[in-house]
C-alpha cells in the first residue's frame, strides 16, 4: 500500500515548505517536511539485520531498491511498539541512500501557518531535542517537527 | 580541448600499448616481418596524425623512430637489444609528450635534440650499433606465440562510454531479478496462458544478460600487455635473463575485475623477477639454465578464472620467514613448530612482512603483498601460494567471472534467511549431534565438542564450526534437536563449517552494497532482493572466518591475540598428558609436539649405544624419559619434536589425553628436565622441560638454529 503524497491536490501547489506529513509515534504527533518524503508505506515486510545498531529495524524492498528501515521509537529512546501493532513508514533520502522511518501511523498531510511555529523548549529530553527542529501549536495539540537529516545521520551520531 | 586532439590521444594511447608489446616481441624474433611491419605502421600513423594536427615535437621524435624502424624493416639494420632500447626510449618520450598534451591541451616544452640525434645516428648505421656489434638478443630461444595473435585492424568497433555499459548492466541485473520474481509467482498459479510468454521473456532476458555481459568482457591479455616491457626492463636492470611466457591471454574477464587485477599482477610479476629468480651466476651454481622463466597462465576452473604467476627461482626461504615472524611477534616459537610450511609461507601476505627484507637485500618497490591480497579480496578473489625451496614459487589468484550476478546458496539461521556465495561453498553436510544417533543410519558426520567449541569430523579431518545463529547474535539456535546443516566453506586455504538451521535452494542474486551505516559489519558482503521480493543479507565467508580467527594469512589481530594467549600463563593452553614410569600424569604443551608415534619395538635400533629409529628416511634419536620404562610392551609410544629438518623422539609409557587448561607452574622443579608442577585438569601434573630433553638427543640442538630455539621455560 503506497500513497503518493504529491498527488494530493491541496499539496501539489504553493509553498510546500510549510507542508508537513503528520505522523504519530508513541501517541505523540510529529511532522516531517513533505519535501523530504519520498514515499509512504503501509505495513511492509522487513528483514532483520543481525549485528546492526539497535535503531536499525532491518531492510525492505521498495520497488527493487533496498531501503534501510530505522525504528523511530528506538531512535527517540521510546519503549518498543506493542507486539502485533501495524506500523507504517516514511521513506526519505539521505546521502544518496533511501531510509524508511518506522512510525506508528501516518495520518495526513497538513499545511501549517508559520505564525504557529516556535523553537523547541529547552526542557525536551535530549533524544527529542536532538532531532526536533521546532514545535507547531495546533488546535488542542502540539506537532513536533522532526529533522529528517539528523534522524538519518546514524553514522555521525554513533 | 579540440575534439580531434581528444580522438588522437585515445588512439595514440592504444597504439603505444600495442607498440610496447610488439617491440619486445621483435627483440626476440628480430626477423619477424609481420611484427616489424605492424610496428612500423603504428609509428607511422602516430607521425602522420601529429603532423596533420600540428604537433611538431611529437612529429620529430616519431619521425626519427620511424627512420630507424624503416631501416630495420629494409634489412639495413638488425633489431638488437640496443636498437630496441633506443626505440623504446623514443616511445617513452612520445608517451610523456602525449601525457602533457592530455593534461594541458598543448605540447609540453622540451628538448628532444639528443634523442633525435641518437636515433638518426642509429638509422645511419653508426652509434650504439657500431659500439656493440650484434649482441645476442636477451632471450635466446623464441617461445611459441600462438596466443599472441596479430592485432585485427578490420574489426568493426565503436567507442561507448563505460558509464553507459555500467547502467545497462545494472538494468539487466534488475531485469533478471524481476524475471525470477515472475517465475516464482507463476509457479504458484495455474494460469497456462501466462506461461508461454513468460518463457519467451525469460529466454530473451537470458540472452540480453549474456550480451551485455559480453560487452563488459575483455581478454585478460589487456591487463598483461605492459608486462613484457616490464620484464624486459627488469632483466636489463638486474642483469638477469628472464623470459616471460604468457598463456591464456584470450581468457575474458569482466572489465571491472580486469582493472582491479592489473596492479596486483604487475606487482607479482615484478616480485618474481626481482626476488624470485636468481642471478645467472646463482642459477648456474644451482645447476639451472641461466635464463629464468616466469609463466603467467590464465584458465577457467569451475566458475572461476585462475591466474597463476610462476617463477622457477629460489623459492621462499622458510628459515628467514620464521625469524621474521618471531621478530615481529606474530607467533610464538611453539606455534611456529606446529605450523606447516604452507602456513609459514602465507605469512608473507601479512602487513609489514616485506618480502624485500625477508628474501633479498634488493628493495621492494610499490605496494607489499598485503596490499595485493587486500586488493584481490576486495573484488571477491583469493590468492594463495606454493613455494618449493630451490624450485620456485607459484602464486595462484582465483577470481570470480563477474561481479554483477552471483549464484548463492540460501540458508536460514535464527529465523532469517541469508545468502552464501556459491563460489565459496565446498559442500553441504547434514550432521548429527554427538551422543545422539552415533551409529544412526546415514549419519557419518557427528558434531563433537571440545570444551563447548563444536568441531566436525569430516573425511578424517577436524573442521572448525561456527554456529551462524550464535555468530550473528540472533538468539537461541533451533538446530539442536533436528540435527544441523553444515555449509562447508573455503576461505583461502582454510575450510570452515557454518552451522545453519535450514538450507533452501540456489538463487542467482545481484550483489548490492549495504547501506553506509551497516558497512562496519564485516560478516556481510552485501545484500540483495530475492525472487520472492524479500531483502536478504549476503554473508561474507572471509568476514566470518576473520571474526572467528580462522585463516593464518588473514587477520593479524586474530593471530596476534592467539599468540598472546600462549604467552600469558593465565590463558588456556592445550596440554598433552602422558605417563612414564608410574601412574603420575605428566604434561607438555601440545604446540611443542610435532607428532605422536607408536613405534613397533623391533624397529628401535641401537646406534653408538643410544636408541634410534628410522623415521621418514632418516635416523631419529630416541630418548627415554625415565630409565624404568615398561619395556615389555610390543609398541613404544613416542612424542616427536621437530626443529627444521631434525627430529627427536621422547619415549614414554602411554599417551593419556589432550586437555586445555591454564598452564601455571606452581612448584618449580629442581630436577633437570622438569619445569615443575601445575594443576592440570584437576590433578597435580609434572610439566617436562622440552629444551632439556632435546639436548639429550642432539648436543648442539640449540647451536644449530639459535633463532628457533624452543625456550619453553620462558613461556611457562
Amino acid at each position: 500500500m503506497t500513497v503518493d503524497v504529491l498527488e494530493r491536490p491541496d499539496v501539489a501547489t504553493g509553498e510546500e515548505a510549510n507542508v508537513f506529513v503528520a505522523l504519530t509515534v508513541a501517541d505523540q504527533l510529529c511532522g516531517v517536511p513533505v519535501l523530504a518524503v519520498r514515499d509512504i508505506l503501509g505495513q511492509h515486510k522487513i528483514t532483520r539485520i543481525p549485528l546492526a545498531p539497535p535503531e536499525i529495524a532491518g531492510s525492505l524492498n521498495l520497488r527493487g531498491r533496498i531501503v534501510t528501515a530505522i525504528d523511530l521509537r528506538r531512535r527517540l529512546r521510546l519503549p518498543p511498539a506493542p507486539a502485533g501493532q501495524r506500523r507504517m513508514s516514511v521513506v526519505a533520502e539521505h546521502g544518496g541512500e533511501l531510509y524508511a522511518l518506522l512510525v506508528d501511523r501516518v495520518s495526513e498531510v497538513m499545511r501549517l501557518e508559520t505564525s504557529a511555529f516556535e523553537p523547541s523548549p529547552p526542557t525536551l529530553p535530549p533524544a527529542w531535542a536532538q532531532f526536533s527542529s521546532g514545535i507547531y501549536r495546533l488546535e488542542g495539540r502540539l506537532l513536533v517537527v522532526l529533522d529528517v537529516g539528523r534522524l538519518l545521520a546514524l553514522n555521525e551520531a554513533a | 580541448m579540440d575534439e580531434l586532439i581528444v580522438d588522437f590521444l585515445s588512439e595514440t594511447n592504444e597504439s603505444i600499448a600495442e607498440l610496447d608489446v610488439a617491440l619486445v616481441r621483435l627483440e626476440r624474433t628480430p626477423d619477424d616481418q609481420a611484427t616489424l611491419s605492424s610496428i612500423f605502421r603504428l609509428v607511422h600513423t602516430i607521425k602522420g596524425t601529429c603532423g596533420f594536427l600540428g604537433l611538431p615535437r611529437l612529429e620529430r621524435v616519431a619521425h626519427s623512430a620511424e627512420n630507424v624502424l624503416g631501416k630495420v624493416r629494409d634489412g639495413a639494420l638488425t633489431a638488437t637489444p640496443d636498437t630496441v632500447t633506443l626505440v623504446l626510449t623514443a616511445l617513452d618520450r612520445i608517451k610523456a609528450i602525449v601525457a602533457g598534451l592530455a593534461a594541458s591541451g598543448n605540447e609540453p616544452a622540451g628538448d628532444d635534440g639528443e634523442l633525435v640525434e641518437a636515433l638518426n645516428a642509429t638509422a645511419a648505421g653508426e652509434g650504439p650499433k657500431a659500439a656493440t656489434p650484434a649482441p645476442a638478443p636477451i632471450v635466446a630461444e623464441s617461445v611459441p606465440e600462438a596466443r599472441q595473435s596479430e592485432p585485427v585492424t578490420t574489426n568493426q568497433t565503436i567507442r561507448v562510454n563505460v558509464d553507459v555499459l555500467e547502467d545497462l548492466m545494472t538494468l539487466v541485473s534488475e531485469l533478471v531479478l524481476t524475471r525470477n520474481q515472475l517465475f516464482q509467482l507463476a509457479r504458484t498459479q495455474e494460469n497456462v496462458g501466462f506461461a508461454v510468454p513468460l518463457q519467451r521473456l525469460s529466454h530473451i532476458t537470458s540472452d540480453l544478460q549474456e550480451g551485455v555481459m559480453k560487452t563488459r568482457m575483455q581478454p585478460i591479455g589487456n591487463a598483461w600487455n605492459k608486462l613484457p616491457r616490464l620484464v624486459r626492463d627488469l632483466s636489463r636492470e638486474m642483469d638477469k635473463q628472464i623470459e616471460l611466457t604468457m598463456l591464456g591471454a584470450d581468457i575474458e574477464l569482466d572489465r571491472q575485475v580486469l582493472e582491479l587485477i592489473r596492479d596486483p599482477l604487475t606487482h607479482l610479476v615484478r616480485n618474481s623477477g626481482d626476488h624470485g629468480l636468481e642471478t645467472p651466476a646463482e642459477r648456474r651454481a644451482a645447476g639451472k639454465p641461466e635464463t629464468g622463466h616466469i609463466t603467467l597462465n590464465a584458465f577457467h576452473e569451475g566458475g572461476h578464472i585462475i591466474i597463476e604467476i610462476a617463477d622457477e627461482g629460489r623459492g621462499l626461504p622458510l628459515d628467514k620467514i620464521r625469524a621474521k615472524i618471531l621478530n615481529n611477534g606474530l607467533a610464538t616459537e611453539a606455534e611456529l613448530a606446529g605450523m606447516t610450511d604452507a602456513q609459514l609461507q602465507r605469512f608473507i601476505f601479512r602487513r609489514g612482512f616485506s618480502t624485500a627484507t625477508v628474501v633479498t637485500a634488493v628493495s621492494g618497490r610499490g605496494v607489499g603483498l598485503d596490499v595485493v591480497k587486500t586488493n584481490i579480496e576486495k573484488f571477491g578473489g583469493t590468492i594463495d601460494l606454493k613455494s618449493v625451496p630451490g624450485a620456485g614459487t607459484t602464486f595462484t589468484i582465483k577470481i570470480p567471472l563477474t561481479l554483477a550476478i552471483v549464484s548463492a546458496l540460501i540458508v536460514e539461521a535464527g529465523g532469517e534467511r541469508f545468502a552464501i556465495p556459491q563460489t565459496s561453498v565446498v559442500e553441504l553436510v547434514r550432521a548429527q549431534k554427538a551422543g545422539r544417533g552415533h551409529n544412526a543410519a546415514g549419519s557419518e558426520s557427528v558434531v563433537e565438542r571440545i570444551n563447548d567449541t563444536p568441531v566436525l569430523r569430516l573425511c578424517d579431518r577436524l573442521l572448525p564450526l561456527v554456529n551462524l545463529t550464535d555468530l550473528l547474535a540472533m538468539g537461541e539456535s533451533h538446530n539442536d534437536d533436528t540435527g544441523a546443516y553444515i555449509v562447508v566453506a573455503q576461505v583461502g586455504a582454510n575450510s570452515l563449517g557454518i552451522i545453519v538451521d535450514r538450507v533452501f535452494d540456489i538463487e542467482e542474486i545481484v550483489v548490492k552494497p549495504v547501506a553506509p551505516i551497516l558497512r562496519h559489519i564485516t560478516m556481510f558482503s552485501g545484500n540483495t532482493i530475492l525472487g520472492d521480493g524479500s531483502v536478504i543479507m549476503i554473508l561474507d565467508p572471509n568476514g566470518i572466518a576473520r571474526a572467528t580467527g580462522i585463516g593464518a594469512g588473514g587477520d593479524s589481530k586474530a593471530m596476534s591475540s592467539s599468540a598472546m594467549d600462549a604467552q600469558h600463563s593465565t590463558d588456556r593452553t592445550a596440554m598433552l598428558l602422558f605417563r612414564a614410569e608410574s601412574e603420575q600424569k605428566l604434561a607438555v604443551p601440545l604446540g611443542l609436539v610435532a607428532r605422536l608415534e607408536d613405534i613397533p619395538r623391533e624397529q628401535i635400533e641401537l646406534s653408538c649405544g643410544a636408541p634410534v629409529t628410522q623415521y621418514r628416511g632418516k635416523l631419529m634419536p630416541l630418548v627415554a624419559l625415565s630409565d624404568h620404562l615398561d619395556a615389555a610392551k610390543p609398541r613404544q609410544p613416542v612424542l616427536v619434536f621437530n626443529d627444521g629438518d631434525r627430529s627427536m623422539g621422547l619415549m614414554v609409557d602411554a599417551i593419556v589425553d589432550v586437555v586445555e587448561d591454564r598452564l601455571n607452574i606452581e612448584l618449580s622443579g629442581a630436577r633437570p628436565g622438569w619445569l615443575g608442577s601445575a594443576v592440570i585438569a584437576g590433578f597435580a601434573t609434572d610439566v617436562i622441560d622440552t629444551g632439556y630433553w632435546l639436548t639429550q638427543a642432539w648436543q648442539d640442538w640449540f647451536h644449530g638454529s639459535a633463532q628457533s630455539a624452543m625456550t619453553q621455560g620462558e613461556r611457562a
